[in-house]
């Protein structure tokens, strides 16, 4: 008899299952806290960290496995709001989030927090116009809302192509990500460290599909949000801005604010170039001036937010909510999940420059001999291993702002060594990077293996499959698709924050509108939505490579109105919802069957429109 | 269970005038005032300047606090007409 996971009993004591878990961690951080003080190595300390997270992981995993259809692809309907909620914000919160975040603020200033206010708004969207009427739909995947929406095998191939394209690009940045962090860690090398990462991921989603993946995300976020939470507050009691840094960081902006024009950000170039790493030279809270600046900000918070409404790996979560109430409230505890992390993101990135630049603490290193500085531990560390240089350009023998170059991913991971804090800290981050990565991971593959299996496989290609040959296939495309993905990431072909946006403009250039259209827009039909669609993906996707390759054939000289490469989706976007409105009208309108499913779609009570269990 | 077209049409006009009221606060939280940060930079709170507070949290902070509130009258309306599912 394998564990009870759903009924009452079950959910009731949820609260109970992870607050000893949680107490557990927290019990584990102290035991490693302590071995420190005995002598025990940073090497051994940030090994435990991640054997110890990704055992716990696979044991949820393992015992989580499932033969049951409705488990397997929504986890049986039955996860509470709340714990809906963390799971989303982990599947949500990807390696970027976690990891170069912090960093990109400290870097890009006022410019960057796009993606701050982006990655959380998006969210507004997914409960307003999509999550309660898809849970309603009850759907296993978001092909198959599109599919019986509108009908017709090839609509449901093309949101399976779109969903693919999207989740593809997102998915090796993610085991890109669980590759670093893993490598570094457990000191192997990157390529090792893919596949050992990818080995984590699927142990988490194979046996027990979405059920598994739900706790298991439960369980990573915790380890995240601690891992990203515990350094910041001990920072900020160490440097006396008292117990709860988000709130109190304000003069601290300001300080920076003034310090800037004294030691010269903004006006003092780079004299070098260094791969992989700059200088600081974005002001920190003043945006850059002039309309355009303002419209960039603006259209990239538009292309995080569509983007979100329209990712497929978050809207299925909200699939396996007990109602649509239940989907709605989840949503907004996704939220608050996630903003925990992002609200603090900017305030790690202020104290952390700070620290750099003030030159009343003792941890200054701008405007410093530069012998002193070359002496710090934590510079010789990162210095080390490339992430960091410094040049005297001018030869005085002073750190100016100009001559301190950095990659902006060490923020996170090095701000704590600045401040002097002790190693364990360093191997609890490099514990949430992972749960970070692995949980973004997960969801990403189990989308793709779910829609391939489901809507292809069951759907289109053999409707009369038995369930264990149907949960069979979505077990081996799991494995298939991951180790292509770990294939494309060995390869390292960008970067991991442009294959980040780039997956939300190609998921709101193919889904926005089909998706939104398909509730609130009765007229929408088949035809409408497959133009939608294709139209939209492909246009994004020419944007893209055009913009890209100005000299080429099909390339275009100068990006239209500023929208390069992360923005592609307002052009993809803009081509989906006209392609989608004069289809429809030039074509006869759904039947009356498809208009009665769309009224029924819109109220919460009564059966969803596809039978459970189908 | 039945419900007549009129109570049907009445129930969604509400819920469309509800998301719409939302999609315009999210607009001006999402996209106005960022675009007037410069600005904003002169005013000041609790130390902020106003216009990096907005894109650090406060944005973020009205998100949040306005999903529940949305999340609270969508439940009322769906009582109103009924049509929220049985506990």
């Amino acid at each position: 008899m394998g564990m009870q996971w759903e009924g009452k009993t079950f959910v009731e004591n949820l609260p109970k299952i992870y607050g000893v878990y949680t107490g557990g961690f927290l019990a584990f951080f102290f035991l490693m806290a302590f071995f420190e003080q005995l002598g025990m190595g940073a090497d051994t300390i940030g090994i435990l960290f991640v054997a110890f997270t990704i055992g716990i992981y696979a044991f949820i995993g393992i015992l989580s496995r499932t033969m049951a259809v409705e488990a397997y692809y929504v986890a049986g309907r039955s996860v509470p709001p709340v714990f809906n909620g963390m799971a989303t914000a982990a599947d949500w919160m990807s390696g970027a989030s976690f990891v170069a975040m912090a960093g990109g603020i400290f870097m890009g200033g006022h410019g960057y927090m796009a993606f701050v206010v982006g990655w959380t708004g998006g969210y507004i969207l997914v409960a307003t116009l999509m999550a309660p009427y898809l849970r309603k739909f009850g759907c296993y995947t978001v092909p198959d809302f599109i599919g019986t929406r509108y009908g017709g095998k090839l609509t449901r191939f093309a949101a399976i192509l779109v969903l693919v394209v999207a989740s593809f690009t997102y998915v090796t940045a993610q085991i890109t990500a669980t590759g670093t962090i893993a490598a570094r860690a457990l000191q192997i090398p990157f390529a090792v460290g893919v596949w050992f990462g990818l080995a984590g991921i699927l142990v988490c989603s194979m046996l027990g599909g979405m059920r598994a993946v739900t706790w298991t995300q439960v369980a990573q976020y915790i380890v995240l949000i601690i891992a990203y939470l515990i350094p910041i507050f001990w920072m900020s009691m160490a440097q006396g801005f008292g117990p709860l840094p988000q709130l109190m960081y304000g003069p601290a902006v300001e300080r920076i604010m003034e310090l800037e024009p004294v030691i010269g950000v903004g006006t003092l170039t780079a004299q070098e170039s260094i791969r992989g790493l700059s200088t600081l030279t974005q002001l920190h809270a003043t945006p850059r001036e002039g309309a355009m600046a303002a419209w960039q900000f603006v259209t990239l918070v538009a292309c995080m937010m569509i983007g979100t409404a329209s990712l497929p790996h978050i809207l299925m979560r909200y699939f396996t909510t007990p109602s649509v109430r239940a989907a709605r409230n989840s949503v907004a505890w996704s939220l608050f999940f996630i903003f925990l992390l992002y609200f603090s993101a900017p305030a790690l990135a202020t104290f952390s420059k700070l620290q750099m630049i003030d030159p009343n603490l003792p941890t200054a290193i701008i405007g410093q001999p530069i012998e002193q500085v070359l002496a710090l531990d934590w510079i010789q560390k990162w210095s080390a291993i490339g992430l960091l240089a410094i040049v005297d350009s001018n030869g005085d023998g002073i750190l100016q702002i100009n001559e301190f170059y950095l990659n902006p991913d060490i923020i996170v991971l090095a701000t704590p060594e600045m401040a002097g804090l002790p190693y364990v800290i360093s191997g609890l981050v490099a514990a949430g990077g992972m749960a970070a990565a692995m949980s973004t991971a997960d969801g990403l593959l189990l989308a793709m293996a779910n829609a391939l299996s489901h809507d292809l496989y069951y759907k289109i290609i053999d409707p009369k499959a038995e369930t264990r040959k149907r949960l069979l296939t979505a077990r081996v495309l799991l494995i298939v698709i991951g180790a292509g993905g770990a294939l494309v990431a060995s390869m390292q072909l960008t970067g991991i924050l442009g294959a980040v946006a780039w997956a939300f403009c190609f998921a709101m250039s193919g889904l926005f509108f089909p998706l939104v259209l398909g509730v609130w827009w009765k007229r929408a039909n088949r035809q409408g939505a497959l133009a939608g669609m294709l139209v939209g993906l492909f246009v994004g996707w020419w944007y893209l490579i055009a913009v890209r390759n100005p000299d080429a054939w099909y390339g275009i000289s100068a990006p239209w109105l500023g929208l390069n490469d992360l923005r592609f989706g307002i052009v993809g976007i803009t081509a989906s919802l006209i392609a989608m409105v004069v289809v429809t009208l030039l074509t006869p309108a759904p039947d009356k069957e498809t208009q009665a499913m769309v009224d029924e779609v819109r109220i919460p009570r009564g059966e969803t429109i596809i039978p459970a269990k189908h | 269970m039945t419900l007549d077209l009129a109570q049907r049409e009445a129930h969604w006009r509400k819920t469309r005038n509800l998301m719409v009221v939302h999609l315009v606060i999210w607009f001006i939280f999402s996209f106005v005032v960022h675009w007037f940060a410069a600005p904003l930079n002169n005013f000041s709170l609790f130390g902020w300047p106003l216009g990096y507070y907005m894109a650090a949290q406060g944005a973020l902070a009205v998100f949040v606090i306005q999903l529940f509130f949305f999340n609270r009258q969508q439940h009322a309306i769906d009582l109103e007409f009924g049509v929220a599912e049985d506990e």
